[in-house]
């Protein structure tokens, strides 16, 4: 059902393409760097946190939620280019099943976005935060995941799409408010009723959530995750079979 | 190798294939001719397994294409009309990713790579990203391409369009050598009719129907003998004498008098000898593809007109490309 040559080229393409094309690492850092120091430290003096820690702290595991969710859609986005200039067609010709492109290619977002994902991790020491090799180590599992997950919802996403043009319709009109709504700027407790209920069906919340955990083990407070540790996972591993299955179909689909 | 029966797809109210069946022997050269929107890139589509039809029948290799669509995908090989190949990767990185994701052995991988990249003669220009290839050379390495899991058809969707003629040529010498050197039969679209000539068989196919098929010989026979042109220093008197010795109409057009006979080369000495002291030149035109055409639908292939869309599609393209990537 799953090929695994196919499933492995499709990674190793996107990889090659990653490393040849140095601007998109440059901005896929940049965006969340951005994100925490001038907005995170920004806001620090603005938001007093008591005891617990500060926004800046505070926002970091949103930030690398962030770091996963954009580059993520955009590995995933990327089928809509392969439709638009042809290349699509090489792989879909293949004597291949529909559900080793869309491992392939939700393999590869979660490859590149853990990677970006650990670059940003790197900065951990620069917030004054205290992060154990072990917790770097949950931290890597909960963003592979996490990153399959958003790269497979990407995927069904650009199933619908022909071309380019929706691009942006993707961006400010479900990915912007994925982030929003995800627990990353503010908790989830402290939102509306009504945006609790969109938070609560963002696959992107639970993997901020369990970050919280990893990262702010101590914490109980406001600040502190919102559900517990194996919910996080289980939601987010379930939400990937679901999506995979989902494109996998929506890509059969003939004229 | 190949068989269609009654194969019928519409798109909505559009019937773009209206009942075709055709079939194609092993390691053959078989040309789909047509213009515009006749339907052959439809016929294709469904062939490769990448459309349903509405209704019909196709069988590829004993394949069935709708059923088996893994099979066939297996046994065939295909150039799309519009390229693709990733134009961000090398040569070689667009045909190893051919041989992976064709499950070609590891043991053979590199080797038919090497052969496929000698056969397009772009060897030396393996790691080249594709951006930088020419028209030409990126649908011989397309060509290549196609051939690396070794199937048993090959279908080319129009492989020479938008080349100049000199690469259109090269291509062409390049095709006409795959089924004796991969054995492999190969399905092939065109509305250029000189490229036609070359196909063991041919069907002409106008708004979804196939409205006559044969060898080019064959069909070539439909349109009449070949027509002989005679400049001479009376036409009038030359034309009597032809009608006199040979029973056949002449008629004088623009200075010229022409002939319509069925064999004109055997013909042309007779003429010399009996009517040659008037005779100031001759010239012999065969009938063409385009004749044929001509005389089944009343209309002539638009080349042109093609190619020209062809050029603004790809500048459209690249347009794009440049100013909503990065
Ligand atoms: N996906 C589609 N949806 C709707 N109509 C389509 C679709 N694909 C093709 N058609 C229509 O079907 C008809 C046949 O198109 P097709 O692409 O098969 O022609 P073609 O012979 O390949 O022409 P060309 O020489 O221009 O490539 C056209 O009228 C076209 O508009
Ligand atoms: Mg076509």
């Amino acid at each position: 059902m799953i090929e695994g040559s196919a499933v492995y080229v499709i990674v190793a393409r996107e990889f090659k393409k990653f490393v040849r094309e140095r601007s998109r690492l440059v901005s896929t850092i940049a965006r969340p760097l951005v994100w925490l120091f001038l907005v995170g430290g920004g806001m620090s003096r603005l938001v007093p946190t008591g005891a617990g820690p500060s926004y800046m702290q505070f926002i970091f595991p949103g930030i690398l939620g962030m770091t996963i969710l954009f580059s993520s859609i955009f590995s995933s986005i990327s089928i809509i280019w392969d439709k638009e200039f042809g290349f699509m067609k090489e792989i879909l010709v293949a004597p291949i099943s529909r559900f080793s492109v869309v491992v392939g290619k939700a393999t590869s977002g979660m490859v590149l976005s853990t990677l970006q994902a650990v670059i940003i991790l790197a900065f951990f020491p620069l917030l004054g935060l205290k992060i154990g090799i072990l917790q770097v180590v949950g931290i890597v599992f909960v963003c592979l995941v996490l990153s399959f997950a958003i790269a497979a919802f990407g995927i069904l996403l650009a199933s619908f799409y022909e071309s380019y043009e929706s691009f942006s319709v993707i961006m400010n009109f479900i990915v912007m408010p994925m982030f929003f709504l995800s627990g990353a700027m503010y908790p989830v407790k402290m939102m509306p009723t009504l945006l609790q209920v969109f938070t609560k069906v963002n696959p992107l919340t639970y993997g901020i959530d369990a970050l919280k955990h990893l990262i702010f083990p101590n914490e109980t407070g406001a600040l502190g995750a919102d559900f517990p540790f194996i919910v996080d996972v289980g939601v987010i591993i379930i939400a990937s079979v679901v999506f995979v299955a989902v494109a996998g179909k929506a890509f059969e689909r003939k004229g | 190798m190949i068989r269609v029966e009654n194969l019928v797809k519409r798109f909505g109210p559009v019937v773009a294939v209206d009942g075709i069946s055709f079939s194609v022997e092993p390691k053959t050269i078989f040309g789909f001719l047509g213009p515009n929107g006749a339907g052959k890139t439809t016929t294709i589509s469904i062939l490769c397994t990448l459309l349903a039809p509405t209704s019909g029948e196709a069988f590829i290799n004993g394949h069935d294409c709708t059923a088996e669509s893994a099979s066939v995908r297996r046994s065939i090989g295909i150039v799309f009309q519009d390229s693709s190949l990733d134009k961000d990767l090398t040569a070689r990185e667009n045909l190893l990713f051919h041989a992976y994701l064709y499950r070609v052995n590891a043991s053979e991988r590199n080797r038919r790579v090497d052969d496929a990249l000698k056969f397009a003669d772009l060897y030396e220009r393996a790691d080249d990203l594709v951006k930088r290839f020419s028209g030409g050379m990126k649908r011989r390495l397309e060509v290549a391409r196609g051939l690396i899991h070794r199937p048993k058809v090959l279908f080319l969707d129009e492989p020479t369009l938008g080349l100049d003629p000199q690469s259109r040529s090269n291509l062409w010498e390049f095709i006409t050598r795959l089924p004796k050197e991969h054995d492999v039969t190969i399905f092939m679209t065109t509305h250029y009719m000189e490229e036609a000539e070359v196909c063991s068989r041919i069907a002409i196919i106008d708004k979804g129907r196939i409205i006559a098929s044969g060898t080019p010989g064959e069909l070539k026979k439909i349109v009449g003998g070949d027509v002989i042109y005679l400049k001479t220093s009376d036409n009038r008197k030359a034309a009597g004498e032809i009608r006199r010795l040979f029973q056949i109409e002449a008629a004088e057009k623009e200075g010229e008098i022409f002939l319509s006979v069925p064999r004109g080369d055997s013909v042309i000495p007779t003429l010399i000898r009996e009517i040659g002291e008037c005779v100031l030149s001759v010239r012999m035109q065969r009938p063409t593809l385009n004749d044929v055409f001509l005389k089944l639908t009343g209309k002539e292939i638009r080349e042109d007109a093609a190619a020209a869309g062809d050029d603004i599609r790809e500048a459209v393209r690249s347009y794009r490309r440049r100013h909503d990537r990065g």
